[in-house]
């Protein structure tokens, strides 16, 4: 069985219909991809998976269980850990402090020694451990951001575009990190990216996403030598400037 | 000697706008939204206790811990119960709804106690110190001294405890709370617990001088301003804001002619608004769009 699975997914903005029956499965161990041009849809699959948007149609299975309309402080306590857009650590909470928010839901006793774990993976987070996470570059919040879903020991962890705004070698320090947390800590990855050069070099199985319909699927292999790949996301410049609008969520106040 | 002296009793004063604008502050920090009826809690913790110590004949101590618990319940299940069904309506609706809080509160209040005016017996009512022609009433410094010492708790609980850090979190970043695992809406119940227990606690401070009324609750707006002099977003700047206005009042009616001393809270926020719009305290909190 998949760890994740999701059929036949239709997620609204409004009256707005931004995924039009996605149907993918994760399996366990992975490093899965999802890539797509800006506004195809990717954002919203990560979000209609850990409930942060519910689906107006379709399942979403995680260890067999379905989660679709489940809060998604739920989802996360299931060990579903979303990493998401932008980062989006808190700010006036030091590096330390982020990181135990990560473990919020946790009653091991092993959160500390958890917390020199995720120290060790981003040794730059190591020195700020006492500053406040707003004061970081944005790789390194970017960092924390991994580091706090860490927190969480998650089964599963969706990246949304974790390569953003980073430079070159830093990308390439983000894509290593995955591949060990991956390997070392077992954590299944869905990853959605925009620099499909790196996540097809990192990733076991691919998805490509346009206008909220999966319009191919292979193993990144496969997927790397597909014509449209090479000419469309392997050619294409990586970041576009975006105008970023937010949907009023229903689940918060905001 | 005089200057003194009301310098205290406007600091005492103050203490209980700014307890009130703590709530205010507390709870729109957390959920975005302004609870108007904060000063009608304020004036029902006051009515819980009178009966509890006063009705019951509870001891006092007793009378005051049962009155911050049974307060703590009333802001969880109202948020519980009456806000929560309105999350995604728009904050005009939920302004509108805590307003009407309010009066319901002020109607019911009268109904159950009456509206003629009740005095809360405390072990220290009436107690005066005399520092040398300063006469200081018991009941100001421990309203002062109750203010300071809340005031470190909650400090202490927002440093240091795990679901303090969490309620900073959660109005810091909702959504990334609830990637967390944070129990979002049980940490928005706990805000409004938090915030009704310390209004209750403005309410038992302040039962011994000002009389417990139905219409206690109306200070309610001074505090409110009191939270946009400090920032509205800042919680030492809700109590500096309460204070400042506690005093200016004490001046302002000894003074300056009549009426002055009523309208200075209004005074003083409109000043603030064209002199440093973002409050004493900038708000720390930048929130997202
Ligand atoms: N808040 C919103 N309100 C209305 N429509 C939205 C909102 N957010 C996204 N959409 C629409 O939904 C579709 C999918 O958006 P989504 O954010 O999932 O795309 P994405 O693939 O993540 O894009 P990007 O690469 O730019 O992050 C887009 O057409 C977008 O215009
Ligand atoms: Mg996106």
């Amino acid at each position: 069985m998949s760890l994740l699975t999701l059929s036949n997914i239709e997620t609204y903005y409004g009256p707005i219909m931004a995924i039009h029956g996605v149907s993918l499965s994760v399996e366990e161990g992975q490093i899965a991809i999802l890539l797509g041009a800006n506004g195809a849809g990717k954002t919203t699959v990560l979000k209609t998976i850990s409930g942060a948007m519910d689906p107006q149609k379709g399942k979403v299975l995680f260890e067999g269980q379905e989660i679709q309309g489940k809060d998604p402080d739920e989802v996360a306590r299931m060990g579903v850990a979303h990493v998401p857009e932008g980062r989006e650590v808190f700010p006036f909470l030091t590096v330390k402090e982020n990181l135990l928010m990560g473990a919020f839901s946790r009653r091991d006793g092993e959160v500390a020694s958890d917390i020199d774990m995720v120290l060790d993976y981003f040794p730059v987070l190591k020195e700020k451990a006492a500053q406040q996470a707003a004061f970081l570059s944005g790789g390194q919040q970017q960092m924390l951001a991994i580091g706090r879903a860490l927190m969480l020991r998650p089964r599963l962890m969706l990246l949304d575009e974790p390569s953003l705004g980073l430079s070159p070698r830093l990308v390439s320090e983000i894509a290593e990190i995955i591949k060990r947390l991956n390997e070392e800590q077992s954590v299944t990855m869905l990853l959605v990216e925009q620099n499909a050069r790196m996540a097809l070099d990192i990733g076991d199985y691919g998805f490509v996403l346009e206008v909220g319909r999966i319009v191919m699927e292979d193993t990144c292999d496969r997927l790397k030598d597909a014509e449209d790949i090479q000419e469309f996301y392997l050619g294409m410049k990586d970041e576009g400037v975006r105008g970023r609008r937010r949907w009023k969520q229903r689940k918060t106040w905001r | 000697m005089e200057v003194l002296q009301l310098l205290v009793s406007g600091v005492s004063q103050g203490c209980v706008y700014g307890l009130i604008a703590l709530g205010f502050v507390l709870i729109y920090k957390a959920t975005e939204m302004v609870n108007f009826a904060q000063g009608e809690i304020m004036m029902l913790g006051a009515f819980v206790a009178f009966t509890f110590a006063n009705l019951l004949g509870w001891p006092f101590w007793m009378a005051v811990i049962m009155t911050l618990l049974v307060m703590a319940a009333f802001g969880a299940l109202t948020e519980r119960l009456i806000l929560r069904p309105m999350i995604g309506e728009p904050p005009f609706s939920v302004l509108m709804l805590t307003i009407g809080m309010g009066y319901v509160l002020r109607a019911g209040a009268g109904a159950i106690w009456g509206n003629e005016p009740r005095t809360l017996t405390t072990p220290y009512s009436g107690g005066i110190v005399d520092l040398g022609g300063v006469i200081i009433g018991y009941e100001n410094i421990v309203i002062i001294v109750g203010t300071a010492v809340l005031c470190l708790v909650l400090f202490l609980f927002f440093r240091y405890s795990r679901v303090g850090i969490a309620m900073q979190a959660t109005s810091q970043n909702q959504l990334a709370a609830y990637y967390m695992g944070i129990p979002v809406k049980r940490i928005y119940s706990l805000v409004w617990a938090l915030s009704a227990g310390i209004a209750a606690t403005a309410g038992i401070l302040v039962a011994p001088v000002a009389l417990v009324d139905p219409l206690m609750g109306f200070i309610g707006i001074k505090a409110f301003a009191a939270a946009i002099v400090g920032g509205f977003g800042s919680l030492p700047g809700a109590i500096l804001g309460g204070i400042i206005i506690g005093v200016v009042e004490q001046f302002a009616a000894l003074y300056l002619p009549p009426g002055f001393s009523e309208t200075s809270a209004y005074v003083i926020l409109l000043v603030m608004l064209l002199v440093r719009p973002e409050g004493l305290f900038a708000t720390m909190l930048q929130k997202k769009v």
